[in-house]
């Protein structure tokens, strides 16, 4: 039961599929499948912490500047988070450019402080944070399979489409590495989960 | 609920801010030589891969490249003015791996006195560093030219904050093996650099050997490298003419 209440997040309370929060990085870094690992785990990290760090805080904190003190705790995790890919995963660092700055506008983190972190005791609040960062992360990995599969013939920037296929005259979607694909993609997605689980359609 | 008075907020908040400073400027103290090297050493990768070294382990660039290269600055009638080899200067004073290429661009833009810098590799491939504008940020790269001036070996192009994927595919394998063999000069010797071609040279009436595929998705970014590249080979444009011809 207590398992499955922190799993909610991978599935039936999804951030991306039923929450609908933090779309547009999902858009923009599911081209390839490696940016979109490294993204779904930094989201992950400064989401667990931030919950953790603002539960531990959450008695102390001002309910007029609750706002800023929590913007100030997620920019200084995201810095953290940028600093560090910097100087030990330079190559991967490069590749998500901007977009792990932008995890501080990213809708998930300061979402599940105000929904969960400043109501409940620290560890739960760490574990819920983690959780939705997986769960972002999870449909990040999706999107960016097929993004990448079929979009560059590639996964994890290995060929996975023979050369024999060009040859034939198969050609990569190039559809596929442009935004709005990511959109239909996520949105198959959620039509998939729904038809899976009825309760979560809307009347 | 609770009611926090204006003391309590100012001093709250104050301290707060003053724990995350202290604790962000000792990180970001503790990685600076950590990401300083690892910039140098991309740097020193990005001038081998243009000129064909590809793949080399981390660990061994820098003595490489301090074994197979010569640095060399040339002022903006292409002669040169310095010249530094595995640690010791033959001439003049500047080495070229400390000159900023971008402040030396921007000198040249506004008409004051510049200093080039120009990698020889093994002393038959000269490799320069070019700079320009992609989409959402600077790009840049090295282009490798061959020792009769004029063809390019290769190219390594990078960019900050080009999106993955469109943009971002300036620094991939395929599209600049499109660069490569290309001439910046033609038949009459006068500059043409290399065109980058919406839509794919075959396409279009230009001369293939002047002109590389644009990446589909990514007209901006494709355009800033064609700028990039006719701005900067350029000014470099009397160093080949004094100097390999």
């Amino acid at each position: 039961m207590l398992l499955k209440k922190y799993l909610g997040p991978l599935n039936k309370e999804n951030p991306i599929l039923v929450q609908v929060l933090g779309v547009c990085s999902a858009l923009a870094v599911t081209a390839q499948v490696k940016p979109a690992v490294v993204m779904g785990i930094s989201v992950a990290v400064v989401c667990g912490f931030s919950n953790l760090i603002l539960s531990l805080l959450r008695n102390t904190i001002p309910q007029r500047v609750r706002i800023i003190v929590q913007l100030v705790i997620v920019a200084a995790l995201v810095i953290i988070v940028d600093q560090f890919l910097k100087a030990y995963f330079y190559d991967i660092s490069k590749m998500l450019s901007v977009f792990v700055s932008l995890i501080i506008t990213n809708c998930i983190v300061m979402g599940r402080i105000e929904a969960f972190a400043l109501s409940h005791k620290p560890i739960p609040s760490f574990i819920d944070g983690l959780a939705n960062g997986i769960g972002y992360g999870l449909v990040l990995l999706i999107v960016s399979f097929f993004r990448e599969l079929l979009g560059s013939g590639t996964l994890w920037n290995h060929q996975v489409i023979p050369q024999s296929f060009y040859s034939n005259g198969y050609l990569n979607n190039g559809l596929m590495v442009l935004p709005p694909m990511a959109l239909i993609i996520i949105g198959v997605i959620i039509w998939i989960q729904r038809s899976i689980h009825k309760e979560l359609q809307e009347e | 609920m609770k009611h926090y008075s204006n003391r309590y907020i100012f001093i709250y908040v104050t301290v707060l801010v003053l724990i995350v400073a202290t604790v962000l400027s000792i990180i970001v103290n503790r990685l600076k030589p950590l990401q300083d090297y690892n910039k140098e050493t991309e740097k020193i990768q990005q001038i081998l891969s243009a000129a064909g070294y590809e793949g080399i382990d981390r660990n061994e660039v820098q003595k490489l490249f301090s074994e197979i290269s010569d640095e060399l600055v040339v002022d903006k009638t292409g002669a040169v003015i310095s010249r530094y080899n595995s640690g010791t200067f033959s001439e003049g004073n500047i080495r070229a791996f400390d000159i900023d290429d971008k402040t030396e661009y921007l000198k040249a833009i506004n008409g004051e006195d510049y200093h080039l810098p120009i990698f020889a590799i093994n002393n038959n491939v000269f490799v320069v560093p070019v700079h320009g504008k992609g989409l959402w940020g600077p790009i840049w790269g090295y282009v490798a030219v061959a020792d009769d001036g004029k063809t390019i070996v290769g190219t390594a192009f990078s960019h900050d904050s080009e999106t993955p994927g469109l943009g971002g595919e300036i620094s991939s394998e395929k599209f600049q093996s499109g660069f490569k063999g290309k001439k910046i000069f033609d038949r009459n010797n006068n500059f043409v650099s290399v065109k980058v071609i919406k839509g794919g040279v075959t396409n279009s009436n230009c001369d293939p050997q002047y002109a590389a595929d644009a990446i589909s998705g990514a007209t901006s970014t494709s355009k800033g490298v064609d700028d990039m590249l006719r701005t900067c080979l350029e000014l470099y444009v009397p160093f080949f003419n004094n100097y390999l011809k």
